[in-house]
């Protein structure tokens, strides 16, 4: 009795106190909750050695194209990286995005509006998502499966749309712009601004809502200023660097807007609360009222729609749709780019920002390897163990969590 | 042995037990997992659940809490008969039932578990953005705690990285800010440590002198005779006995489990 009252007070009065930043560091580490923490550190890593071995690795147009290179990426690690919070898998992804390109590509060269073109490219996208959701969720059959299976269908639909065609290049401008416009100037720097008082805002309200309802562990306004200084640095190097070329490309624009939609519905809405849930225990999720199946449905369905999402920024990119879209690589990229971010495998642990990191560091060391004109052989090899790497700390984590958890 | 000593007199009261069960009965298929099963609960009370493997205690909370109907029997809480079909008539009556295996999300924190279905919110644009509130989430579970004398962590402390007698209060909390009328416990203090088990014993009893009634599975006879204002025996799915828990010994409680006679135990 003695030691249990000591003990909790002990710890109750070590949270009061505010805690040193090293001291919070040690107890993520041993809770295996390190967030975004090892992705950076790689991706700084992989841009400092790049940079060192060729010195146009770090200017505004290798930037410039790596970041497109890592949107398409980017979205399906999204809509993966919300699949993997439930503790299932999604290996139609890619293939989702092939059938969105397709679409997209053939309502446009039929004369549709692009815009309606893009929301029917989603749309598709969304109808194969609840398909596979109600599969997985109603009839119960293992999402791999379910999802291996529609990846192979999909595949189907893309060959019989595409026919004898082939290559279906866009000539709709709306649609290649996509890809092809930037932000520049002093606009890019407005921009960096906004969402440097942006994330000053959120911090303040978290503030002041702990305030509020007069609640201990309130953010001290010198960490808060701390952290909006370092994303002001970083973002005022990122548009410097970005405005010796074009500027920021709107593409990459339109991930970071996903992701701060997307984080904000994770972290604060009921919904994400009990995607969460789901993955950390669906029974226990199922006992306390939540609409488990609603929710797993929603999941699929949302994935879908990012997979569409990534095949319109794909073809955009390409300027065209082929048989080959979707294919190749992509599906990969995206699981892998999820999974380096730091989302578990195995379920409830992970953000969208995981992705965008993850998206990142694979645009980078393959925007690095062609820089290098490296063979594709290397860049296999190097991207599989970057994967090993990241899966191994994953179960690492894992393990170590389970340990000092009891 | 104070809180005895009141709950006897509360129910040496004419009020009406919190809950009553009369004459359960329960067949699965060839097995009569339920044969006569009938046992009260007073507000304030601790009364635990014993008997041997198979004698029918898990049957018994599934029906109370609303996972399994009986075929025969009445239930009444609060002095009217009622209908306990589903889990959710349980909980609306105020019916909380903790698991053995405490339902937790281990990935969310203390505050998220407490919370988990039932998040507190703002409506920003009615009928489409609700935003969760977690400071007020937060604020209003920090009272119940204190009112249960519940010492946890910060509560953003993810319940992964808690002890084996934290998670147990976190998943009674949980039942409590629920404003639960009647708290069902599962085996609490099953693998739990030495002091683990005080503290959760302790919370037991504060739980009840709050004026909430408790019914406690439990196979270890030394946590039932420290924490239980009654006892009750159920042996091959009957109510076999009922002590007042300072008028017994443990051997005849063992007697009445076992179904050995008095005289072979006692020698």
């Amino acid at each position: 009795m003695k030691v249990v009252a000591a003990d909790s007070a002990n710890s109750t009065a070590e949270a009061s106190g505010r805690r040193l930043l090293a001291d919070r560091l040690r107890l993520r580490f041993a809770s295996g909750d390190l967030g975004l923490i090892p992705v950076i550190i790689a991706l700084v890593v992989i841009w400092i050695v790049f940079e060192l071995i060729n010195s146009h690795f770090l200017t505004g147009r290798n930037i410039s194209n790596l970041i497109l290179q890592s949107v398409e990426i980017g979205l399906l690690g999204i809509g993966e990286t919300f699949i993997l919070l439930l503790g299932e898998i999604d290996l139609s992804i890619a293939a989702v995005s092939g059938v969105a390109a397709a679409i997209l590509v053939l309502l446009s060269s039929a004369g549709v509006n692009p815009w309606l073109a893009i929301v029917a490219s989603l749309a598709a996208g969304a109808v194969l998502g609840v398909f596979q959701g109600v599969w997985v969720t109603l009839v119960g059959v293992p999402a791999f499966i379910v999802t291996l299976a529609g990846s192979l269908g999909y595949q189907g639909f893309l060959l019989a749309m595409l026919g004898d065609a082939g290559t279906v290049p866009i000539e709709n401008s709306t649609l290649l712009g996509l890809a092809t416009t930037y932000v520049s100037g002093v606009y890019a720097w407005i921009l960096a601004l906004l969402g440097v008082l942006l994330y000053l805002w959120v911090l303040l309200q978290r503030r002041t809502s702990r305030l509020r309802y007069e609640l201990d562990r309130v953010p001290d306004l010198g960490s808060i200023g701390a952290r909006v200084i370092a994303l002001a640095v970083v973002s005022a190097l990122i548009v410097l660097a970005l405005n010796t070329y074009r500027g920021i490309p709107v593409a990459g624009l339109v991930l970071i807007a996903l992701i701060l939609v997307f984080s904000y519905v994770t972290q604060s809405t009921r919904f994400g609360r009990h995607v969460y849930a789901l993955g950390g225990h669906r029974e226990a999720a199922r006992r306390a009222g939540i609409r488990v199946k609603h929710v797993r449905i929603a999941v699929f369905t949302l994935a879908g729609v990012f997979g569409a999402a990534g095949g319109i920024m794909g073809a955009s990119r390409l300027g065209s749709a082929s048989p080959a879209s979707g294919g190749g690589d992509l599906l990969l990229d995206s699981i892998a780019a999820a999974v380096i971010g730091g989302t578990s495998l195995f379920g409830g642990r992970g953000s969208v920002w995981n992705a965008l990191a993850g998206a990142l560091v694979i645009g980078s060391v393959e925007n690095g390897m062609d820089l290098l004109s490296a063979p594709s052989s290397t860049k296999y090899l190097v991207e599989g163990g970057i994967l090993l790497v990241a899966v191994t700390i994953d179960t690492l984590t894992r393990r170590r969590r389970a340990k000092a958890g009891r | 042995m104070a809180e005895t000593v009141q709950t006897q007199s509360g129910q040496d009261r004419d009020t009406p037990p919190l809950l009553s069960v009369r004459h359960l009965k329960k067949r699965f298929g060839a097995v009569q997992a339920l044969r006569d099963v009938s046992l009260d609960v007073h507000r304030g009370e601790v009364v635990a659940l014993v008997g041997d493997n198979g004698a029918g205690k898990s049957t018994t909370i599934k029906i109370i809490s609303g996972v399994e109907v009986p075929d025969e029997g009445e239930i009444f809480f609060e002095g009217s008969r009622v209908t306990l079909s589903t889990p959710a008539a349980s909980e609306a009556l105020g019916i909380q039932t903790v698991y053995q295996d405490l339902a937790l999300c281990d990935n969310l924190d203390i505050v998220s578990n407490l919370y988990l279905g039932r998040e507190l919110y703002r409506t920003i644009i009615p009928g489409v953005i609700r935003v969760m509130n977690h400071a007020e989430m937060e604020k209003n579970a920090i009272p119940v705690l204190k009112r249960l004398g519940i010492n946890l962590p910060p509560l953003n402390t993810s319940v992964a990285s808690l002890s084996g007698g934290q998670r147990q209060t976190v998943a009674v909390a949980r039942a409590v800010l629920w404003g639960s009328k009647l708290v069902i416990l599962d085996e609490p203090t099953a693998a739990l440590g030495v002091a683990q088990t005080r503290a959760v014993l302790d919370l037991v009893k504060r739980l009840a002198e709050s004026g909430v009634g408790v019914l406690v599975i439990s196979h270890n006879l030394s946590d039932v005779f420290e924490v239980a204002d009654r006892i009750v025996v159920l042996r091959l799915g009957q109510t076999v006995a009922n002590y007042v828990t300072s008028e017994v010994s443990g051997e005849k409680v063992v007697a009445a489990i076992t179904g050995a006679t008095e005289e072979e135990v006692v020698p």
